[in-house]
């Protein structure tokens, strides 16, 4: 009794949800978006490594490529209703893509609503990763990137050359 | 035999293999690049060491390469021992130095050899921090992708192109660690086996291109094992589809039938699958699809009922297919869907085949052979993967010198550099210039009468007691007794001929060799190539030709006519056809893609591809295989069988609703025909499961199952169940390994790539667990009451104002599905027609300049190629192109100005 007494001068832990907000920390795992990199380029390169590692099946996507060989996904889809936010996705992707946000406020009445395509999905920011870009250090050329402009490479080997 | 001591474990092993193959035989994991079990060894790679140790007491061994090692008695090795393991752990290490930060953009991921390789030895950090060398692409063409920073020096991808498969426009440029794998310069890859680099190449640097288009990783592939269509080897797939579309077709090993490769049509030709050329809906009387919709579409069928519907086959379809259609409209309105030479040569064929006395070879047994002799076959551009195992022939007399030399055959760089560029016999008359000539001992090009008189002259010299051959120059007089000599002295010759040529006497006179020479060489055999994927099942099942049911409709006799999987108009002349047609009231169509014959049809019926059909193909040496279907297909699309099933329904009072599945079909069909008894029995019927479940079409990591139709629908629906076999379209089921016949894909744990293909082997290169799948249908026993073909042909002779028109074929673009692929089509050369420098000047033509002509009453206007390697007399003209008008060759070309 006496216990339940000194209860009610500890701060509360019911918060007023919805006027007042949760505060969650930056990597609690919400909604998934997929991100940027600092160019402003799409981050998924459709490596189809988030859809393998979701224990649900809920990812699916398709590649493609542009004209100058940059991959990314032509469509890209969650079933936020079948999602169980484990964050293997995002654990899985080489591009830091894919993220988990902390954001919960997902409820639908029509269970359709939770899925989610790549215009629900991608934002205009690099999430939680800031300053990656996949393509700066994959030795594939890209539009803007040739051969050997890559972090960490040496320019194209002259096949020719019988230099040593 | 011998004992080999594995750890300390000992095995029984087969003697003279190499110690790494053995190991792989024998279930251990143990790394490799430059080693492939069909190229054999060159110790290039440095990755598969292992120690030896020289006896018990010995503790410190020795490193060895162990793909260059032969297997000794007693041999003492360890895989597991410690330093060797750090040894593989650092080669993988150094190769990684410069390899690319690519795996998430690498159409390789996946089913890569070098990810399985590197996670086997444990490697994951790069230490190296300098800089990572970089190399420019080439554009290859149509098939295949380059990305050469993934190279990791194993020389595989030369090995393949030159030394196996005869390519020139492949090679290792530059030096030491600049090696560069590549053409001189950007360009098309000109070998027709160009897509096996894709699956030979351990690494991401060739690629499937058609596959990039939408790319898709094997993982997430619904795979079945089916069979190629678009020759009539009959060789091995792997076909895989992702979100109803076909994405890419993948060897399946077989180890009689195409062994680890496949040629470019058979990987490549798939396309036409996914393309807009497809029918999708049914459609009804001339184009309209309104208001169609398969009630109306039967209905009107069914209003044709007790009238007289004829049915005509197709060598396209497969055996269950026709097989229903015959029974649909009876015995006597059956009519097989090809050409009057085809008609007659698929029969002679069979007869030969079935009656024997000679053997007819697989694939495997043509490369084992000692000397061959092609009889009328560009072998090269009609059965693909039959040049392939010719160019693997000659290789076996020199391979007796480096046996003598104590050299295993597996030392593929010592064995080379022995024999140098000495080659087996391999004899060739061909029309015109064919692609194995590089390997030959020596060529003739003549017309087609005059290559089955110098056939005949050869059977004669073996055996005296079959027919002479009178007036032969001295020069046709030696090749012949060169080429006899040659085949008696063989421990294991092989005649091949087919239908290429059009012409009966060339079959004939293979047929007179191969008989006499059985008489004298029980090895002998005999390979008969015929016109497509299920020509000998159409000719197994039997009817009448094309002509009697044209004639038939003439007569006004017809009053509907049920096509099945046939474009008409390329197994005769257009104008007989648009009689045919328009003397028949009904034309009933079940076809899967447009074609001339569709644009024509009265009723429509759209059927599944190979992809989307279960059924049975009887390839050219007989051997009946089973193609299992790879996914249910959109808008109710059906088998033509299960399509002409639900037409006997309203067609006849007796029908066929009691045949549920494939196997009812095919198990009628097998009591009713004596000669394909037994093929009913090529996979296990569709009850059976392993364990109480199903075989899996799809891998244990398929992805976005509960996602890829969320747009469509959000609660996920029952996925399809297969009635025809025993395997499912989920990833649920049988995780162990499934009977031979009924493998959707290769798959070993730590082994993605295809590599992992040795782990179904009985024994690395040998026949899959379980035996080999399929069924020949022929096996001639020791028959030896030789009849041999009597009728020799008259010298071919030139005609003032005609050329005798000759059929030539081309890998892209003679055969009807393939050149529907977006691929393909862009490798189909433009038409022309080819003639004789003498000819040419006497028409005043001039290379390139169009040459006009008539045959059978149609007129043609080519421009035309120059050759030296065409008899005077004769015009080779490509068939089976777009722009080239049917007729039935050999036939006489009147000249016109
Ligand atoms: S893992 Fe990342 S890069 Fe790969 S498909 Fe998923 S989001 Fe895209
Ligand atoms: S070749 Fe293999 S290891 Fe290299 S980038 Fe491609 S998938 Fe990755
Ligand atoms: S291109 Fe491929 S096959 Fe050729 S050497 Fe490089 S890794 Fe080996
Ligand atoms: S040889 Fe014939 S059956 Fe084999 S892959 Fe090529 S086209 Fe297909
Ligand atoms: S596989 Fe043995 S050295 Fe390459």
């Amino acid at each position: 009794m006496w216990l339940t007494f000194l209860h009610m001068f500890h701060k509360r832990a019911t918060i007023q949800y919805p006027e007042e907000k949760i505060k969650l920390p930056a990597r609690w795992r919400g909604r998934i978006v997929l991100t940027r990199d600092p160019d402003m380029g799409e981050r998924c390169v459709g490596c189809y490594l988030c859809a393998a590692a979701c224990p649900v099946d809920c990812i699916s996507l398709q590649a493609t490529e542009d004209e100058n060989g940059r991959r990314y996904p032509e469509f890209f889809r969650i079933n936020f209703s079948r999602c169980i936010f484990c964050g293997y996705c995002e654990e899985a992707c080489p591009t830091y893509a894919i993220q988990l946000i902390p954001d919960f406020e997902m409820g639908e009445y029509d269970r359709q609503n939770l899925v989610y395509e790549k215009k629900d999905l991608l934002i205009d920011g690099q999430g939680k990763y800031p300053g990656y870009n996949y393509y700066k250090v994959a030795g594939l050329a890209i539009g803007g990137k040739d051969k050997g402009e890559a972090e960490n490479e040496e320019p194209p080997i002259d096949v020719k050359s019988l230099l040593p | 035999m011998s004992t080999l001591y594995i750890d300390g474990k000992p095995f029984e092993v087969s003697s003279g293999k190499n110690l790494l193959e053995t190991c792989l035989s024998l279930g251990f994991d143990l790394p490799y690049f430059c080693w492939h079990p069909a190229l054999g060894s060159v110790g290039a790679c440095r990755q598969c060491a292992v120690k030896v140790y020289k006896d018990e007491n010995d503790k410190r061994g020795r490193l060895i390469m162990s793909c260059m090692e032969p297997v000794t008695n007693n041999q003492l090795i360890s895989i597991d021992d410690v330093e060797a393991k750090e040894f593989r752990d650092h080669v993988i290490e150094w190769l990684m130095t410069n390899h690319p930060h690519d795996c998430a953009v690498c159409d390789e991921g996946g089913s890569c050899h070098l990810q399985d390789m590197t996670v086997m030895t444990g490697h994951s950090y790069r230490k190296f921090t300098y800089k990572k060398r970089t190399y420019k692409n080439q554009q290859l063409g149509p098939f295949i992708n380059h990305e050469m920073n993934r190279c990791i020096q194993c020389y595989r991808c030369v090995r393949f192109y030159k030394d196996y498969a005869g390519g020139k426009d492949l090679d290792a440029f530059a030096s030491r660690n600049k090696v560069y794998f590549g053409r001189h310069e950007d360009g098309v890859l000109e070998s027709e086996f160009s897509g096996n680099l894709a699956e030979v190449c351990p690494t991401g640097v060739f690629t499937d291109k058609t596959l990039k288009q939408h790319y898709t990783r094997k993982w997430d592939l619904t795979m079945a094992p089916s069979i190629c269509q678009h020759c009539s080897l009959g060789c091995n797939i792997i076909a895989g589809e992702r979100y109803g579309s076909l994405r890419m077709i993948a060897n399946r090993y077989h180890g009689e039938v195409n062994g680890y490769f496949l040629c470019d049509r058979g990987r490549f030709g798939y396309e036409y699958v996914n393309a807009p050329t497809r029918l999708k809906i049914p459609v009804f009387q001339n184009g309209s699809t309104e208001d169609v919709n398969i009630t109306r579409l039967l209905k009107q069928i069914s209003s044709l009922k007790g009238s007289t519907i004829i049915g005509i086959g197709s060598p396209r379809a497969s055996l269950e297919s026709n097989y229903v259609l015959k029974k649909l409209v009876g015995e006597s309105n059956f009519y097989l869907g090809v050409s009057e030479t085809d008609y007659r040569l698929t029969n002679l064929i069979l007869e030969i085949l079935s009656k024997g006395p000679a053997r007819p070879y697989s694939m495997k047994d043509v490369e084992e052979s000692d000397a061959v002799f092609v009889l009328g076959e560009d072998l090269t551009n009609t059965a693909p993967m039959l040049a392939l195992a010719v160019r693997q022939s000659v290789r076996q007399q020199p391979l007796k010198k480096v046996e003598s030399a104590k050299i295993s055959l597996w030392n593929d760089a010592a064995a080379r550099e022995l024999i140098q560029n000495e080659k087996g016999p391999l004899f060739l008359g061909t029309i015109a210039f064919t692609k194995l000539e590089d390997v030959a001992t020596s060529t003739c090009h003549a017309s087609p009468d005059d290559l089955a008189r110098i056939g005949f002259a050869v059977a004669h010299l073996i055996d005296p007691g079959s027919s002479p051959v009178n007036e032969l120059t001295e020069l046709e007089k030696s090749l012949a007794q060169n080429i006899a000599n040659t085949l008696l002295k063989a421990e294991r010759p092989v005649v091949i001929s087919g239908s290429s040529s059009g012409s009966d006497a060339v079959i004939k006179a293979a047929a007179n060799i191969s008989a006499a020479l059985q008489k004298k060489k029980s090895n002998s055999g005999i390979v008969l190539v015929v016109p497509e994927c299920n020509s000998l099942g159409l000719g197994l099942i039997g009817g009448q030709s094309l002509a009697k049911a044209f004639d038939e409709s003439a007569k006004g006799k017809v009053e509907a006519a049920i096509i099945l999987e046939n474009d008409l108009y390329r197994h005769a002349t257009l104008p007989a056809v648009d009689k045919f047609i328009s003397s028949t009231k009904n034309i009933v169509v079940l076809d899967h893609t447009i074609n001339a014959t569709t644009r024509k049809a009265t009723i429509l019926i759209p059927t599944g591809t190979f992809a989307e059909a279960d059924g049975t193909l009887v390839n050219n040496e007989g051997r009946a295989q089973r193609f299992f279907q790879v996914y249910e297909p959109a808008n109710g699309i059906k088998e033509s069988w299960r399509w002409l099933i639900q037409l006997s329904e309203g067609l006849l009072e007796k029908n066929f609703n009691h045949w549920k599945n494939q196997a009812d079909v095919i198990q009628s069909l097998a009591k009713e025909i004596e000669i394909v008894k037994g093929v009913d029995t090529i996979v296990p019927p569709p009850h059976v499961r392993i364990n109480g479940q199903r075989v899996p079409r799809q891998s244990h990591r398929y992805s976005g199952r509960t996602s890829m139709l969320a747009n469509i629908n959000v609660s996920e629906s029952k996925p399809p169940e297969d009635s025809d076999s025993s395997m499912s379209y989920t990833m649920e089921g049988f995780r162990g390994q499934p009977p031979s016949s009924m493998i959707p894909f290769f798959w070993s744990p730590g082994w993605n790539s295809v590599q992992s293909v040795n782990k179904y082997q009985e024994e690395v290169g040998a026949s899959l667990r379980g035996g080999d799948p399929g069924l020949r249908l022929f096996n001639p026993g020791q028959n030896n009451s030789v009849k041999y073909f009597e009728t020799i042909p008259e010298k071919f002779e030139a005609v003032k104002g005609k050329l005798l028109a000759v059929p030539l074929h081309h890998i892209f673009g003679s055969e009807e599905l393939s050149s529907k692929s977006d691929a393909v089509s862009k490798r189909i050369p433009q038409a022309y027609v080819i003639i004789n420098g003498e000819d040419a000047s006497s028409l005043q033509a001039s290379e390139g300049e169009e040459i006009k002509f008539e045959i059978d009453g149609q007129s043609y206007q080519l421009p035309v190629k120059i050759s030296k390697e065409i008899q005077k007399g004769v015009v080779g003209i490509p068939i089976g192109f777009a722009d080239v008008p049917y007729a039935d060759l050999p036939a006489w070309a009147i000249l016109k100005t």
